[in-house]
């Protein structure tokens, strides 16, 4: 029985799985296939509301009497237009074919009757056995049975899904891991019950019945598709979902349609056009009706009203729908499709811009959005994530003080060689950076502190190693920091090269050593420092700490006061380098101490209440007295180039606001290197508190510090970890107008920013936060970051740009008005979400500054003459109206009008639209400045629009009212006079056309080739086909379609026309020109004056270089990293069962570490209230509220 | 007098004086014009066939739709030339009558052909071919506009080539004036008479008028004109007052820029900021 609430899947049951009809593991996100696609895509594009006005005037246009102008004038044009789209379309979804095609088709390893068999993605079913291979994609939603590994764990990789790079554990069941190897799993037959398919990634739940018992199933059992499997041999594992049913499938919803806010300007003006439209119609049919009674009338001997119009009335009311027709140009068909154009042309400029390729991975930007281009032009806050996307998350070890003596100083020179490893350690890793060869050498002549130190490193960790073959080190280490610092170790001689849980191996110069391991003190927040005690060879006991500084230097032995203070100027110059420091020390201990210290540290270990509390004060215990080694440097390698792209887009008067998930030591210290924070900041302020009212009450603070510029308050600090030196000092009074306006940076925690996005507070939040320059969010969970971004799209109606690498960033990629992803290591959930991917963060301001602000002024140059010549174009019947009895008659040829938009005036002003630009890029990127128009909105805005317009009817009426005062009275040298209808039109034609080109070559401001083609070809292209159309071959074969034969040359032979169209431009141009030059004089924008000063090539100052900072101390035990890890090792649990002895660990371990694990993190997610009630909340609460806490005396008990 | 269509045929006449105080030298040409006649209706406009203009024996029989509602008399045979625009041709005559000093009156010859566009006499209107019939056997099956008082073959009695739809006055007349006060080239003064071979000298005048063309009805006006022409047409006086005016307020501005600028523009463009 079939019940939808829930899914039953038995095991290598195809027949019974049949049944229920799930769906195949074979995708499709492609819309159309051949047959369906014209019918599909058409209904499609007449959902859009502008096709199917379009359709409207044609259906008009068919009925005569109302038809003022030939079908064929819409149809061209429309048929162009829904043929440009269909392309577009049916080339979008090509490539979504292939790439379904791609993925259907990928090879997985099926159990088929006890048999392994390579099926295509496409063809595995739903309760089917399949194999998945190390470093291979998971091919559906699998229940893990079993693994290679042993307890059937698993490692994942879910970049994919939601971008944590960190490896995942997956468990089977106890039963199923047994089971071993495909012949026992092909006749597995156990059968799943589970809740329906959903996009919930973190849950599961299901039962497992097999041999008559129940086995509860969660997701700690499944493995998701897109997923990769890391570290594992092989596993085994049971489809439950397969294709669009996965959770992955499930997630990816169609994504929202990003309009710009020209889009929504665009359509708001269309519909005042229209509304526009409807007047003049109005107007012009009320005139119909007057003139009909008044003059139509008594002219019906000559023309009488059509049969079914008896009054004047009835004829008004047709005249209305026949000037409906006429006027619809003012909004015409092309500028959507040629808006679309210009997009997909800005879109190409940014693929191949060889300044956004990225030489080392090989990739270009991408736009993956087509329509979001100017947009890029006005963003005023840019959301970014920190881990892959400011920084590359890799750790390298820069410098290190040993014993009192720097080392790592970057040599000067354009390429700096790189130390050599290999002739002095073949265990070396190649890629391992480092150019201070002194090191080395101290190393080699066997100096015992640097030999020391190095042990330290490669000895005090909790990393992983993994030997595949002799000298071949594959270290697995839980943070990129420790594995830097295990692997700076390897390279200077001391490789760690295996662990037991009772034993470290490892090689020191080249002689393979063994030490037993006594204990692992493992990191934990509040400790902020690792320790490991162990023995050596010759038997003497040795603690050895890495940690904090802070931390550390404050439990050292009195006789290192000299070193230590040396020590701590090396570590003030690396933490102003914006580096990541660690100290180092040691203790000798003797076996009485190590046997006692044992003894206590057991105690504590098996005490059933306040165990953790036992175990720090344990710890605590036995790290004193220590001898100080030195420091070690590591840098968070930034991408390159982030401080100065930070410091380009603040300067542009873009807000930046980190958000990210890393915790706050981490993120302050990134704030620092990446320049966002600086110490001339005149307050960075912390929010950290843990209830609604402590929120509320930081932010009052900060407002009112940041009104009054008042004295820092003292009941919180400024800086997270203040440095022996105190905060900086208070401003003297003479400053004091400065600070009010002065930079502030806001530092807000997670589970504050819950309590500041509710809806009593979120305004409070929002004006504190937008007075700063700086805002960096930490311990932000996914939707948190949407909903910063929601919060300020709602209220500051300002375009926002959230720019990310990790499937993590997805929400608030798609919330954003503009997203960006960062096609890194990550995996590409986020750039598959973006609107815009590149490699590099730095391109941002080259996608901004010089894309976006081109975009954004060509978008609006554009629309600006669009408007302008439409209005020109189309007004002149209003005016002629008036003269012809309001009839609806045309001033032009119907030729004229179907050609006037797509030919004769579409692609000059496309050249603009794609190719224009005010200032050259790197002048755009030189003076940051000239992005704020953009942000302001000045370029293209109501008021420019009515200026566009004013400029259009202006033109109309001198292109109707010179001509007619001219021509009414002229004739040609033979006599006849030039009065007549047909002269009349082209003369105006020319006229309009001639003022329009000029018009164009006014506005372009940057001329290539292609304008020139484009001017030129136009105008030519104009007198080319009037002439052919006027010409006596075409007329010959259809004398009812070309009524005009005869005209162009008739009327462009006579001195009068051409003195009446240079008259005509003249009076339309000669305003444009004084008021621009008047522009110029009085109110030179920033981009004229970069204009003028490129032509007059100026010698320009550089712009200032941004000042080394120096800083103060920010100290950073700021690892990446997870407690737990310690127990982990010592346990055994993840080392394989033939490598050890695992008696000794009783079933009290069997599941512990994954519980210490999972609890912690339930503990960290529900981040409750009561700060005081337990140490294990307190792991997860960051340092800076410790040190609040402490400050205001509730937490005293936390003396170190 | 003609509001009653029927009384189409019957002639009228009147006689208007003028004098000229100097003599009208070179090429002069007469108009006839017309104010408040609206040739530029879009229906009126439409209301032709070009292609039986052009001479298509298919469009002759059967007139295109657009002439509606001038295709057929109520006898259901079509009109030549069908449309609204042929069926209201002006069909005033003009005789011009000179009166010298001596009292004596000679008629003041005016040439009537060559007032057309080239392309119109020999592309656009062209009669039906004509095999060995004369036009009106060409033209039989078809009926006259109903305000004609002659049948398209008839129209120039005079000049037999001159009739169909080549017609000079027709084609002047089908070529609609773009606003409703417009005149029409009526003819031009033929200069080999050995009277006028200067132009018209000064002295009286007399235009005799065959009165065909009612205009009270819909309070239109008619009018002639007598006039000569320079190189560029007719006097224009609005052409040369907009350039002056136009080029004097260029030079305005110019020169306000220019000071505009001298006194504004020089700061303020350089990078100093």
């Amino acid at each position: 029985p079939y019940l939808c609430e829930e899914r039953r899947v038995r095991a290598n049951d195809r027949e019974y799985n049949e049944k229920f009809q799930y769906a195949s593991n074979c995708i499709m996100t492609s819309k159309y296939n051949i047959i369906t696609f014209l019918p599909v895509n058409l209904f499609e594009q007449f959902q859009e509301v502008a096709n199917t006005y379009f359709l409207f005037l044609l259906i008009l246009q068919l009925i005569p009497q109302i038809s003022s102008l030939s079908w064929f004038t819409t149809i061209v044009p429309l048929a162009l237009v829904l043929t440009i789209t269909a392309v577009k379309d049916a080339t979008d979804d090509y490539f979504r074919h292939k790439s379904d095609n791609q993925v259907n088709n990928r090879q997985s390893q099926v159990l088929i009757r006890g048999l392994l068999q390579n099926e295509k993605w496409m063809n595995v079913r739903v309760g089917d056995i399949i194999k998945l291979e190390n470093n291979q994609f998971v091919a559906a939603d699998l229940l893990l049975l079993s693994s290679s590994e042993p307890h059937g764990l698993c490692y994942i990789e879910t970049a994919e899904l939601d971008g944590e790079t960190n490896m995942k554990v997956r468990q089977s069941v106890s039963v199923t891991s047994e089971l071993g190897d495909q012949n026992n799993l092909s006749s597995f037959n156990g059968e799943v019950v589970c809740e329906p398919p959903n996009n919930k990634l973190d849950r599961f739940c299901g039962t497992l019945y097999w041999r008559d018992k129940k086995y509860t199933l969660t997701n700690q059992n499944m493995l998701l598709r897109g997923c990769v499997l890391r570290n594992t041999e092989a596993c085994y594992g049971l489809v439950i979902f397969a294709g669009p049913d996965t959770k992955l499938m499930q997630n990816s919803g169609r994504t929202k349609f990003k309009r710009t806010s020209i889009d929504r300007l665009m359509n708001t003006l269309v519909l005042w056009i229209f509304g526009f439209l409807v007047c003049m119609g109005v107007i012009l049919a009320i005139g119909n009706a007057v003139w009909e009674r008044e003059v139509g009338s008594l002219f019906q001997s000559y023309l009488p009203w059509d049969p079914p119009v008896d009054n004047f009335l009835f004829n008004a009311f047709l005249s209305f729908w026949s000037y409906v027709i006429i006027l619809n140009t003012v909004v015409p068909i092309s500028l959507y499709v040629s808006v679309e154009v210009i997009r997909l042309g800005h879109s190409y400029f940014i693929n191949w811009d060889q300044h956004m390729f990225c030489s080392q991975c090989n990739t270009a930007a991408e736009a993956r959005t087509t329509t979001l281009n100017e947009e890029l032009g006005q963003v005023e806050y840019i959301f970014s994530d920190k881990t892959g996307t400011l920084t590359q998350n890799i750790m390298s070890f820069n410098k290190c003080s040993i014993n009192g003596q720097t080392f790592g100083k970057y040599p000067l020179g354009p390429q700096p060689k790189r130390l050599d490893f290999t002739p002095f350690n073949p265990l070396a890793d190649l890629d391992f950076c480092f150019y201070d060869d002194t090191l080395l050498e101290s190393v080699k002549v066997g100096d015992l502190h640097t030999q020391e130190f190095f042990r330290l490193l490669s000895l005090c960790h909790t990393v992983m190693s993994e030997e595949k073959s002799e000298g071949e080190l594959v270290y697995k280490a839980q943070s990129p920091d420790e594995g830097a610092l295990v692997t700076a170790a390897r390279n200077f001689g001391f490789v760690f090269r295996s662990r037991t849980p009772g034993t470290i191996s490892t090689t020191e110069m080249g002689r393979p050593a063994t030490y037993t391991l006594l204990a692992i003190l493992d990191f934990n927040n509040i400790r902020k420092r690792m320790s490991v005690i162990v023995r050596n060879a010759e038997g003497r006991i040795r603690l050895y700490c890495k940690g904090a500084d802070t931390v550390l230097l404050e439990r050292l032995h009195p006789c290192n006061q000299e070193l230590t203070n040396i020590t701590s100027d090396h570590l003030n110059e690396y933490a102003a380098d914006g580096l990541r420091t660690l100290a180092l020390a040691y203790r000798d201990l003797t076996e009485d101490e190590w046997e006692a210290w044992s003894e206590s540290h057991r105690c504590a270990d098996k005490a059933t209440d306040c165990r953790e509390d036992r175990l720090a004060a344990a710890y605590e215990q036995i790290e004193q007295d220590m001898m100080l080694l030195g420091a070690t440097a590591i840098e968070d390698k930034l991408q390159e180039g982030v401080p100065e792209t930070i410091a380009v887009l603040s300067l542009a008067n873009i807000k930046i606001w980190v958000l990210t998930g890393d915790k706050q030591e981490t993120a302050v210290n990134i704030g620092y290197s990446c320049k966002m924070l600086t110490d001339d900041m005149t307050e960075v302020f912390i929010i950290s508190g843990h209830t609604v009212q402590s929120v509320r009450q930081e932010l009052r603070s900060v407002s009112l510090t940041g009104r009054t510029a008042a004295c820092p308050p003292s009941s919180w600090s400024t800086l997270p970890c203040p440095p022996p030196p105190p905060p900086p000092p208070p401003p003297p009074p003479s400053n004091l107008m400065d600070n009010i306006s002065g930079e502030f940076a806001l530092i807000i925690n997670g589970h504050s920013l819950a309590h500041a996005l509710e809806a009593d507070m979120e305004t409070e939040f929002l004006s504190t936060a937008c007075a700063c320059k700086a805002v960096i969010c930490c311990r932000v969970t996914p939707l948190q970051k949407a909903q910063v971004v929601e919060l300020i799209k709602k209220h500051k109606k300002a375009v926002t740009l959230a720019i990310g690498d990790g499937a993590n960033d997805v929400s608030m990629i798609k919330s954003a008005h503009i997203g960006v992803g960062i096609s890194g290591q990550e995996g590409i959930q986020a750039v598959l979400a973006s609107d815009y991917s590149f490699s590099q963060f730095r391109f941002l301001q080259r996608l901004l500054l010089v894309h976006g602000r081109w975009s954004y002024l060509r978008m609006c140059r554009f629309l600006c003459y669009f408007f302008y010549k439409n209005f020109a174009f189309t007004m002149v019947h209003f005016w002629f109206g008036f003269f012809c009895g309001f009839s609806a008659q045309t001033v032009y040829d119907q030729y004229f009008i179907t050609l006037y938009n797509i030919v004769y005036t579409s692609l000059p002003v496309l050249a603009m639209g794609i190719f224009d630009q005010d200032v050259p890029d790197h002048r755009s990127l030189e003076y940051p400045k000239l992005y704020e128009p953009g942000q302001l909105n000045l370029l293209f805005n109501k008021k420019e629009f009515f200026i566009c317009i004013a400029q259009g009817i202006y033109t109309s009426v001198v292109l109707f009212f010179v001509p007619y005062a001219v021509l009414s009275d002229a004739s040609q040298s033979n006599g006849v006079p030039l009065a007549d209808y047909q002269t009349f039109a082209v003369t105006t034609a020319t006229a309009l056309v001639i003022v329009v080109s000029v018009q164009i070559a006014l506005d372009t401001g940057f001329w290539t080739v292609i304008n020139h083609v484009c001017v030129w070809g136009s105008l030519g292209s104009y007198f080319t086909i009037m002439f052919a159309l006027h010409s006596q071959s075409l007329f010959r074969i259809f004398p009812n379609q070309f009524h005009f034969v005869g005209s162009a040359q008739s009327t462009l032979l006579q001195p009068v026309v051409w003195l009446t169209i240079a008259l005509a431009t003249a009076i339309c141009i000669v305003p444009v020109l004084a008021f621009r030059f008047l522009k110029l004089d009085l109110k030179p924008q920033l981009s004229d004056t970069v204009r003028y000063t490129q032509l007059v090539r100026q010698k320009k100052r550089k712009p200032g270089r941004l000042g080394a900072r120096g800083g103060s101390r920010r100290s950073g035990y700021a690892f990446a990293h997870q407690e737990g890890f310690g127990e982990l090792i010592t346990s055994g649990k993840n080392m394989r069962l033939s490598s050890m002895a695992l008696a000794s660990f009783a079933s009290r371990h069997s599941s512990g570490w994954i519980d210490t694990l999972r609890r912690k993190k339930h503990t960290s997610a529900q981040h409750l209230g009561g700060v005081q009630s337990s140490t294990q909340l307190c792991l997860w609460v960051s340092s800076s509220t410790l040190k609040l806490l402490l400050c205001s005396g509730r937490l005293t008990r936390y003396t170190y | 007098m003609r509001k009653n269509v029927s009384n189409a045929g019957e002639g009228c006449s009147c006689k208007a004086v003028f004098s000229l105080e100097k003599p009208f030298k070179g090429d002069v040409f007469f108009y006839y014009g017309l104010k408040n006649f609206h040739q530029n209706l879009r229906r009126y406009m439409d209301s032709r066939d070009d292609g039986q203009m052009v001479g298509r024996k298919t469009n002759l029989k059967n007139p295109s739709s657009y002439c509606s509602p001038f295709i057929r008399d109520q006898n259901g045979l079509p009109i030549a030339p069908c449309g609204a625009v042929a069926n209201s041709i002006f069909n005033d005559t003009f005789t011009l009558f000179h009166h010298d000093s001596s009292g004596k009156s000679f008629k003041v010859p005016l040439l009537r052909r060559g007032i057309t566009w080239y392309t119109d006499k020999n592309v656009k209107f062209r009669n039906p071919k004509v095999d060995n019939l004369t036009l009106a056997q060409v033209f039989q099956g078809t009926v006259k506009p109903l305000y004609w008082q002659r049948p398209v073959y008839e129209l120039d009695q005079a000049d037999p080539t001159n009739n169909g739809f080549i017609n000079d006055d027709l084609i002047v007349w089908m070529r609609e004036a773009a606003f409703p006060n417009f005149k029409k080239l009526y003819g031009v003064l033929y200069r080999a008479d050995e009277h006028f071979t200067q132009g018209l000298p000064a002295g009286s005048y007399s235009i005799e008028i065959n009165y065909n063309f009612p205009v009270q009805h819909f309070r239109g006006r008619k009018e002639v004109v007598l006039t000569t022409l320079t190189w560029f047409g007719g006097q224009n006086h609005f052409l040369p007052i907009a350039y002056l005016v136009t080029s004097s307020l260029i030079l305005l501005i110019a020169v306000t820029l220019t000071v505009v600028w001298w006194k504004f523009g020089k700061n303020g463009k350089n990078m100093e900021e």
